[in-house]
């Protein structure tokens, strides 16, 4: 490569890097201060595009100065439409634990993304281009787009505003005092929740700008909101969350490596963030300028009651249940069965997640990665190795294991959003590879054809019962055992669990590798059960959905995954079968749970029961 | 109020299955990704409506009327699994339709050979859908992979170009194209050099670096596969570079309306593609199909319509043909089957279920500041197609 | 083992350096703690007295200096290895588990030591139950053995944790503050327990504590600190009539010109 090529790749990849860290600048503010992971900031970055376009379509922008007011206002608008949803959703969930504030933000984004193509249509819109920001200048030796440079202007503006207004004015003060210490600013008789007000508009404001100024490179598309929120978190996360330095150094970072990559290494372009934020991650787990999580009290579940031994209405509901599925097949019929083993399926995979999310105490967002893992597990053991049902079905479980053991050994060194968000990377690099490795995994396309002929279906919804009622048993139990126990000791009071002599790294990975077991072994089933295996099975989706299930149900035994997963499906089929709205309807739901049912269905049920000995 | 209107719903579905006895439903299940992908889905829905409406209109099938059952599956194959069961168990469809990804299409075209279904694929384009893993109960309307990939490679070998370089995205589609494209014109052309290959994530093209990284290799043609909304990158991103200047580029469906509508009066003049210039195509056959579509949906067809509308015009020739509906006699039925498209007639051909529905070929102009297609004709996708041996070593034979 | 000096201190700490930033929370501190012995750390708020107990238990390595337990080197380990070699600790600010009963609060720190935590098919609530039990009567908790812990009163946290503290039969016991919130009857009562429990068993205890009436009845030796120094090292008697303890004790509000002059 000349050395004219490596400057021009440089500087473009300058031009990227200002649109990530304008896309993500404003998710790090956030978080710095409100400690809220914003999964909506790409729907409103999406939103930013869309509001955009229909300003310079409405007021015909010709010229330069009233494009970039256009790009302004709609950045303005964009804010106000966050302002709104802080006052009357995120408000409400300073206090509640994390996990929920990430749910509800992430409904948030399923509503905007089904609503905009209930406004705007579906097809991708173009907004016209003012004559003077089209075409491009000669730089070393090749040419780049205007529109390139004034993206980079942009940015620079947009970091000179605010490092102005963090360290030049009182405002800012408040909010450097924030990020070091909440309660702080609160003792100081701030109020606490206007400033929290003011940066999420800010950070959505923010976000909106981003998306108005794709305008002059794109059209305003449906896609683009996914896309930007899984950069903005790559950005925040190899950054450092809370910090802007942060998020300016992994723009350039990511910007750069990305530019070059494509040039030396066009074949990794699928995985080589991910690749850098599991590097960064591994050498420096709270990020290049994130501080360390200090090892307190994570408040998650302070008030759930202690374990009961279990109940003996409870044991014979179970017992019923299971007899009753035992003669089901007599009854249903091959829809009926397929459906019933689909939700077994899905409720090994909740209940995997259950003890993580639970009696661990850990979000992780990358779940999916051990099912899918099991999956193909399976679908390779039949395709390669010619292997018979029973073996690949073991195989399955071990896989995922054994990558679980890696993957943990990995992730369990931080806790938190950190957490999740390496786990989340790992997954998405196994993705990658599945997705783009042609050759062995099929790729998008999947592997087909992989239920064995001499394999009857009802055989098969045996085996799945049977199993499903095994792993239920098993992880039911796991939080009852001693090592049930000294989890619980990691998630309520880590310091106690070291003071005790409880390795903390080491009991989590445990915890981790027997859940990942098990959601390998529902990942194995899942492939007889469709007969095939694509990628989304280990997408981000899917440990989206696994959350959904686990909380919908309750985090607190493990009847919640198991009535929240037969829910969950049973509804989605239902819904999908009336409407294309899904989305719409599942963030409703999510939102639903998050502020009446913060405790799930089997959680409220049993907290009513409880009545009054539960405070 | 409720239960008023609760007893006269029930009442009139009473009425309607009483009188129903005599001609009930014939079903066809139908699943696309309608919330996945709209601007793509939603004419492909019209274009099936528009068909049922026109058959129905006209006494139905074998004096039945005939019903589409539709489930959206979320651009993801399991939940198309999922909706294929529900509709071949559960409502007791005749045969399956629809699906617009590869991946999707396949999935269900599995499922539809376990459970021995009659499947018309109508916009999955990948070429494993008729060979590799095609079978007995699979069938396909829209001119695959293969077939868009031989007809521009036609085109390009009448060019001088000698360098060529690929830009496709970074899933099956974009690498099968990207091959039969470069198969096709090296044997065409021993000249041809291929000098550089680029393959950008689907929906997030960094479209600078990457023609960047193409022009460095200095080709003299670009070979195209990129799609919405890479492609408004790509497009506008080498027009203000002047990338494009003085080079070749070939383009896949660039031409259809879905694609050039958002480029606007950027469309990139010039490009030679395949697509569909439905204001200009003066067939008897079109003309009839686009009067009676616009006059339904108040709206232009765009690709998918013309596929909604074979399908369903398929599905009911076959089980004319057949005179029956089992799923054995709508497979022998659909099995060199020749039905009227909007594009003329189209044949499925018996050896691999393929039809030979062809696609416009020519240059992308602009008219009105809209971008539309010039210099163009008509692809008859049988010419496209490989030798019959050629097709019998790639399929099963069982 | 047998250790090298059969005579020498339980707990040997020297020149301990901890830093926090640019602070030096505690600065070259040196004492001893005798198997059997209460030993007191006194000193005003920010003296560093918690940093001390977290260098040694592990929960903050410290960046220079010595911790020797029956004089081999213990410094910069972790705090469950610390924990396995016999050292016990309670928490200033509690921290028990609130999701679990009083009695499970001790059995999972039984289970700890008796190296059972990895045992997923073992039920827990059955492990070490007599054991446990036997604590809590020690403590006399044995009336709220089943209560949730996070409903609790503060001082019964304060005594749970020396339960806890207990589960791995210590030689050595840490305890930050061990009767902070309590009322006077109840801390006289927890502290001569502890006492009684040291003479017992031959328990080394470093403790710190506000309440001076019982740092001088009970410690057998008292080390003072003041802003992260060691100020002065004895018996009750000798720091009683140390000035320079009268001093930053008794006169700190008149005399602060002076505190100020101490050597740093």
């Amino acid at each position: 490569m000349s050395l004219g090529l490596f400057l021009a790749q440089a500087l473009t990849g300058l031009a990227s890097a200002a649109t990530l860290f304008l896309v993500s600048v404003g998710l790090s503010l956030v978080f710095g201060i409100t400690r809220v992971v914003n999964f909506a900031h790409g729907a409103f970055f999406m939103v930013g595009a869309y509001v955009g376009y229909t300003l310079t379509n409405y007021f015909a922008a010709s010229d330069a100065l009233s494009y970039w007011l256009c790009v302004v206002a709609a950045a303005v608008i964009v804010g106000a439409i966050g302002m709104a949803v802080e006052l009357l959703l995120m408000r409400r969930m300073y206090k509640v634990p994390e996990l929920f504030q990430l749910l509800a933000t992430f409904a948030v984004s399923l509503l905007i993304d089904d609503i905009l193509p209930i406004i705007f249509g579906p097809e991708d819109l173009l907004a016209p281009r003012v004559r003077s920001l089209r075409g491009g200048i000669d730089l070393f030796g090749a040419r780049m787009p205007v529109y390139d440079l004034y993206m980079i202007a942009a940015a620079a503006i947009v970091l000179l505003l605010l490092y102005i207004a963090i360290t030049r004015t009182r405002w800012g003060v408040l909010i450097r005092a924030a990020t070091q210490d909440r309660d702080m600013v609160g003792a100081l008789g701030v109020n606490q929740a206007w400033l929290f007000t003011g940066v999420f508009t800010l950070g959505v404001f923010l976000a909106g700008l981003a998306g108005a100024l794709q305008l002059g490179r794109t059209s305003a598309n449906l896609g683009m909101g996914t896309s930007a929120i899984t950069e903005a978190f790559v950005v925040v996360v190899i950054g450092g969350m809370g910090s802007v330095t942060g998020a300016l150094v992994a723009a350039i970072l990511i910007g750069e490596l990305s530019a070059l990559g494509v040039a030396y290494f066009p074949q990794l372009n699928l995985v080589l963030m991910f690749l850098i934020m599991a590097a960064v991650l591994a050498v420096r787990p709270s990020g290049l300028f994130g501080k360390p999580e200090a090892l307190t009290r994570q408040h998650e579940f302070s008030d759930e009651p202690p374990l009961r031994a279990i109940s003996r209405p409870l044991a014979f509901a179970a017992i019923a249940l299971l007899a009753l599925l035992t003669i089901a097949p007599a009854v249903l019929g091959t829809y009926g069965l397929s459906v019933v083993v689909d939700v077994m399926i899905a409720i090994v995979f909740a209940g995997s997640l259950y003890l993580i999310l639970g009696p661990g105490g850990l979000v992780t967002f990358g779940h999916a990665c051990y099912f899918g893992v099991g999956a193909y597990a399976v679908a390779l053991g039949i395709r390669y190795a010619g292997l018979s049902f029973a073996s690949a079905l073991v195989l399955a479980p071990l896989a995922a294991s054994l990558f679980a053991l890696a993957f943990g050994w990995l992730s369990v060194r931080v806790s938190g959003v950190y957490f999740a968000m390496l786990t989340f990377a790992l997954a998405q690099i196994v993705w990658s590879v599945v997705f783009q490795w042609y050759d062995v995994t099929g790729g998008d396309n999947g592997l087909i054809g992989l239920w064995p002929t001499s394999l009857s279906p009802l055989v098969f919804y045996f085996v799945t019962l049977a199993l499903t009622a095994g792993s239920i048993a098993i992880l039911g139990w796991i939080p009852h055992s001693a090592l049930g126990y000294a989890l619980r000791v990691t998630r309520d009071s880590p310091a106690r669990a070291a003071a005790i002599g409880i390795d903390v790294r080491l009991v989590r990975l445990f915890a981790f590798v027997i859940a990942s077991l098990f959601a390998g072994l529902a990942g194995g089933l899942s492939a007889f059960a469709k007969g095939s295996v694509f990628p989304t099975a280990i997408s981000i989706g899917r440990s989206i959905d696994g959350l959904v299930m686990v909380l919908m149900g309750g985090v607190e035994s493990i009847a919640g995954p198991v009535v929240g997963a037969a829910m969950f499906y049973l509804m989605q089929t239902e819904i999908l079968r009336y409407t294309d709205r899904w989305r719409l309807v599942l963030g409703v739901l999510i939102i639903l749970i998050v502020l009446v049912f913060p405790k799930g269905v089997v959680g409220s049920i049993s907290q009513r029961l409880r009545g009054e000995e539960s405070r | 109020m409720k239960f008023a209107a609760f007893g006269i719903a029930t009442a009139l579905q009473f009425a309607a299955t009483v009188s129903g006895f005599a001609a009930d439903p014939i079903r066809i299940g139908d699943i696309n990704s309608y919330s996945a992908i709209p601007a793509f889905t939603i004419p492909y829905r019209n274009g099936a409506t528009l068909a049922l409406e026109e058959i129905n209109a006209a006494g139905g099938v074998l004096g039945r009327p005939l019903e589409l059952v539709s489930r959206d599956d979320n651009g993801k194959p399991e939940d198309a699994l999922r909706a294929a069961n529900d509709l071949v168990f559960n409502q007791k469809v005749v045969a399956l339709s629809g699906t617009f990804f590869s991946n999707v299409g396949l999935a269900v075209s599995d499922f539809a050979k376990t459970n021995k279904v009659p499947f018309l694929a109508a916009e999955a384009l990948s070429d494993a859908l008729t060979w590799q893993q095609g079978h007995r109960y699979a069938f396909r309307v829209r001119s695959s992979t293969y077939m868009q990939a031989a007809m521009l490679a036609e085109e390009a070998a009448k060019l001088p170009a000698k360098r060529w370089a690929v830009i496709a995205p970074n899933y099956e589609f974009g690498h099968a194209v990207v091959n039969a494209f470069k198969k096709l014109l090296s044997e065409k052309r021993s000249d041809v050099e291929w000098v550089s290959e680029q393959f950008p994530t689907q929906g997030k093209i960094d479209a600078g670096a990457t023609l960047q990284a193409i022009g460095a290799a200095n080709p003299d043609a670009i070979f195209n596969a990129m799609v919405l909304p890479d492609l408004v990158r790509l497009v506008r991103e080498g027009n203000d570079r002047d990338f494009f200047k003085g080079k070749a580029i070939v383009s896949v469906m660039t031409g259809q309306p879905d694609f050039l509508d958002p480029l606007k009066d950027e469309a990139p003049v010039g490009w030679i593609v395949t697509g569909y210039p439905w204001g200009e195509i003066t067939t008897p056959e079109h003309t009839a199909f686009l009067a009676a579509y616009r006059k339904r949906f108040n709206d232009y067809p765009r690709a998918g319509s013309v596929s909604g509308y074979t399908t369903i015009k398929a599905l009911a020739a076959a089980m004319v043909r057949a005179g029956k509906t089992d799923s054995e006699s709508i497979v022998d039925a659909m099995s060199g089957l020749d039905v009227e498209s909007p594009f003329g007639k189209v044949t499925f051909r018996s050896i691999d279920h393929q039809s030979t529905m062809g696609m416009y070929v020519g240059r992308i102009a602009l008219k009105n500041g809209v971008g539309t297609m010039s210099d163009f004709h008509y692809a008859d996708g049988a010419k496209y197609l490989p030798p019959d041996d050629e097709v019998r070593r790639l399929r099963p034979q069982n | 083992m047998t250790p090298q000096h059969p005579t020498a201190p339980l707990l040997q700490v020297r020149d301990l350096l901890v830093r926090y930033g640019e602070t030096l929370a505690v600065n070259g501190v040196s004492l001893d703690v005798e198997a059997g012995k209460l030993i007191a750390i006194i000193g005003p708020n920010g003296a560093g007295k918690s940093t001390c107990f977290n260098a040694i238990s592990g929960q903050r390595p410290p960046n220079a200096g010595e911790v020797l337990l029956d004089g081999k080197s213990i410094s910069g380990l972790l705090p469950e290895t610390i924990f396995s070699l016999g050292v016990g600790r309670t928490f200033q600010v509690t921290a028990t588990v609130p999701t679990m009963t009083v009695r499970e609060n001790v059995q999972v720190a039984l289970i700890s030591y008796h190296r059972r935590t990895f045992s997923p098919w073992v039920s827990a609530r059955r492990l070490y139950r007599e054991e446990a039990d036997r604590l809590l009567e020690l403590i006399g908790m044995t009336g709220q053995r089943d209560r949730a812990c996070g409903v609790l009163a503060y001082g019964d946290l304060k005594r749970l944790e020396l339960a806890i503290a207990l589960a791995n039969a210590p030689r050595l016991l840490l305890m930050d503050e061990p009767t902070a919130g309590m009322a006077p009857a109840e801390r006289n009562e927890l502290m001569a327990l502890v006492a009684r429990l040291a003479a017992d068993r031959g328990i080394g205890v470093l403790f710190t504590e506000h309440d001076i009436d019982i740092v001088f009845s009970l410690a057998h030796r008292i080390v003072v600190m003041n802003r992260g120094q060691l100020l002065a090292t004895g018996t009750p008697d000798v720091i009683r009539a140390d000035p320079r303890v009268q001093e930053i004790y008794l006169g700190r509000d008149d005399h602060t010109g002076s505190a100020e002059k101490q050597p740093s």
